[in-house]
């Protein structure tokens, strides 16, 4: 029977950490993830903690099943990240990125929402360090946006709690439901950490401006602790149904025009999350089961994709799908993990999305919903595209870019190569992943038809791919053949159109330009008609007040002393005039 | 980045390259594609809907196209997208 709380371990090791120098501070970050995954199994399921504090008890651990696996996830996310920031010498990125992820087991352990909201706004604090550890006013500016979302968030939950507990006499964390207005205030900081729709401009920010460390431990923590909080209070929820398909849908258009390879994985991002929330408004076993097994993989696929991603950005400098192409040649480890984490997230058979996409997918069959499940089948295809191919297709092969660099560090590739082999050996054996899921999974993924019919989708998206990429090529041919034929028709369908490097305006373009310069523009239009208004304001006063002072003064009418003789004469002619209305 | 540019590892020109290898993975590719759709007319399969809710999935190669169409849309849709959306890269530091 474990006597430590299962956050303390990387919260205090965290800090610890920023003590030590170069070479037992890369040892113990190692160590810490794996001496608190230990303390984790000593853990027995159904063990709750209670204080008591200012007269309200508080529930600092509740270990179930559900927060058990997120518990294992985040160890494993940490101990992956503390690999992959070994050759770091500078303390903060370690240091605040194992506190980052204390926090996030801090908040899944949570049961009450006090304490939630304590690890919440932890979560926020902590992970900020991570986007300015980049350096430079665009990390700096980003950050600064990144923590007032979040500061924002965990003021909704704290709002909402107290409403919550008002309401029910109870501050407990479990299933929480829409059926109140004020639990909109707690679904809705879920929501921003979540990256809802018109919410998840911070991720697309932050994320990429932060360093390749910071990137990789950013993937791992908010979005999942966030997915969990979901998935503890608001399951079955219809809303999450439609907010999770609109999640699937939109970031494949956006991440096929982003440049930035980092940002493309951050709309690819919130496509997978969409699943997840998509799974969790299904609800039931199969919802449940299938969103937060999605998360575990997602973990280990998004968080691949970003480690290769962050490894050439490393060895390049550059990250930009314009600049890069050919790198295949100089960084075949990195290629090749890239290529394990495209082929997972594309939910291939023997890679781990394959056995969790597909738990949502039939959980949204069998609720019924054919549109929906229409647009996340559409989704999945989407997927191919910006993950399963652009990221490592333009990144190691296409046209070669003359770069030519070292292979990423050992220990980068050791953590690369952790969540790969994890990413085939989960999707080839799924009960390593099945048995740990909150409820008994009476799911086979591995069928006949459902690998066949996978595999279809996957492969002839590529194969959309390949036409639409080798029609230049096509032309050219069959230009110099001087015959064009059936394969003409090739052509018909358009080509792949080039990586180009920009901006793409996302809904952050309404804080980020439209407010700030309409805000100009009143101050601008605005300044003058304001200033008149105080000028002509101070005129009339400054009037009101010479006219009281002359009529006030030693000659004025009220101020100038009157003879006794007239003030007599006044008063009779008063009585006078009175006398007469009186009769 | 620490790691910049290194001539030393220039010599190795990649194994795609060379056109001819290309041509043939593509081929075996296209190859690979078209046995994988034919396979629908000997495996039996089980639809993920209950009866009658979506019959199309039932039909020959509705996972294939669906795959080919919806990834050729997203191109399209980007095409479109990227005359609408797209600024310079230094659009929001003016």
């Amino acid at each position: 029977m474990s006597e430590v709380h299962p956050a303390l371990i990387l919260l205090a090791g965290g800090l610890f950490l920023f003590c030590l120098p170069t070479t037992p501070r890369r040892i113990v970050s190692v160590c810490l993830p794996a001496l608190g995954f230990l303390n984790l199994l000593t853990i027995a399921d159904g063990t709750l903690w209670h204080i008591t504090w200012g007269g309200y008890e508080l529930t600092v651990m509740r270990a179930d099943r559900l927060s058990m696996l997120f518990g294992y996830l985040f160890h494993l996310a940490a101990f992956i990240g503390a690999i992959y920031a070994l050759h770091l010498k500078d303390r903060l990125q370690i240091g605040m990125g194992l506190i980052y992820a204390g926090s996030a087991v801090g908040a899944v352990f949570a049961g009450d929402l006090i304490t939630l909201f304590i690890f919440w706004e932890l979560l926020a604090i902590t992970s900020v360090f991570l986007v300015w550890a980049r350096g430079g006013e665009r990390a700096l500016r980003s950050g600064m946006r990144y923590l007032v979302m979040h500061i924002a968030s965990g003021l909704l939950l704290l709002l909402g709690a107290v409403f919550y507990y008002l309401n029910t006499k109870s501050l407990a964390f479990d299933h929480i439901g829409l059926n109140e207005g004020h639990h909109y205030l707690i679904f809705f900081a879920f929501g921003i950490k979540c990256a809802f729709p018109l919410l998840h401009n911070w991720l697309i920010d932050a994320y990429p401006e932060s360093t390749p460390v910071g990137t990789v431990f950013l993937s791992a923590f908010t979005t999942k602790a966030a997915v969990y909080a979901l998935a503890r209070g608001f399951a079955g929820e219809e809303l999450l149904i439609y907010i999770g398909a609109i999640m699937t849908i939109f970031p494949i258009f956006y991440a096929a025009i982003e440049n930035d390879m980092r940002r493309v994985l951050g709309y690819s991002m919130i496509n997978q999350i969409g699943f997840m929330v998509a799974g969790i408004g299904i609800g039931g076993a199969l919802g449940i089961n299938g969103a937060v097994s999605h998360a575990f993989n997602d973990v280990l696929f998004k968080g691949l994709l970003f480690m290769s991603m962050g490894a050439v950005l490393f060895s390049t400098g550059r990250i930009n799908a314009s600049d890069l192409g050919g790198l295949y040649k100089s960084m075949p480890w990195t290629c090749a993990c890239c290529i394990i984490g495209a082929a997972s997230i594309s939910a291939v058979p023997l890679f781990n999305a394959f056995i969790s996409k597909s738990m949502v997918m039939q959980g949204v069959a069998d609720s019924g919903a054919v549109a929906i499940w229409l647009v996340l089948l559409f989704a999945s295809a989407g997927v191919l595209h910006h993950a399963g191919v652009k990221i490592p297709f333009f990144s190691f092969f296409a046209h070669d870019a003359g770069i030519r660099c070292r292979e990423a560090p050992l220990n980068m590739r050791i953590a690369m190569t952790i969540s790969a082999i994890l990413c085939i050996v989960i999707g080839s054996y799924p009960p390593l992943l099945y048995n740990l899921l909150p409820h008994p999974v009476d799911y086979v993924p591995y069928t006949t038809t459902h690998v066949v019919l996978q595999l279809q989708l996957v492969f002839f998206a590529v194969l959309a791919f390949v036409v639409l990429i080798s029609t230049s090529e096509i032309d050219i041919y069959l230009e110099t053949q001087k015959k064009r034929g059936i394969v003409g028709i090739l052509l018909l369908i358009g080509k792949h159109p080039p990586e180009l490097p920009g901006v793409n305006l996302d809904f952050d373009w309404i804080y980020r330009r439209a407010l700030p310069k309409s805000i100009r523009a009143i101050v601008r239009t605005g300044g003058p008609l304001v200033n008149a208004f105080f000028q002509n304001g101070k005129a009339l006063v400054r009037k009101l007040v010479m006219g009281v002072q002359k009529r006030h003064d030693n000659r004025g009418l009220f101020g100038r002393s009157w003879l006794s003789q007239s003030n007599v004469l006044l008063a009779i002619i008063f009585l006078a005039i009175y006398l007469i209305y009186y009769f | 980045m620490n790691h910049s540019e290194s001539p030393k590892q220039n010599e190795n020109p990649g194994l795609l390259t060379h056109l001819g290898a290309v041509r043939w993975l593509i081929l075996g590719f296209f190859v690979w594609c078209a046995l994988l759709v034919l396979t629908d007319l000997i495996v039996h399969r089980h639809l993920t809907f209950a009866e009658g809710l979506l019959p199309i999935e039932g039909r020959f190669g509705f996972y294939a196209v669906y795959g080919f169409v919806a990834y050729v849309l997203i191109v399209w849709g980007s095409i479109f997208l990227r005359k609408a959306l797209m600024r310079s890269e230094d659009y929001y530091d003016e």
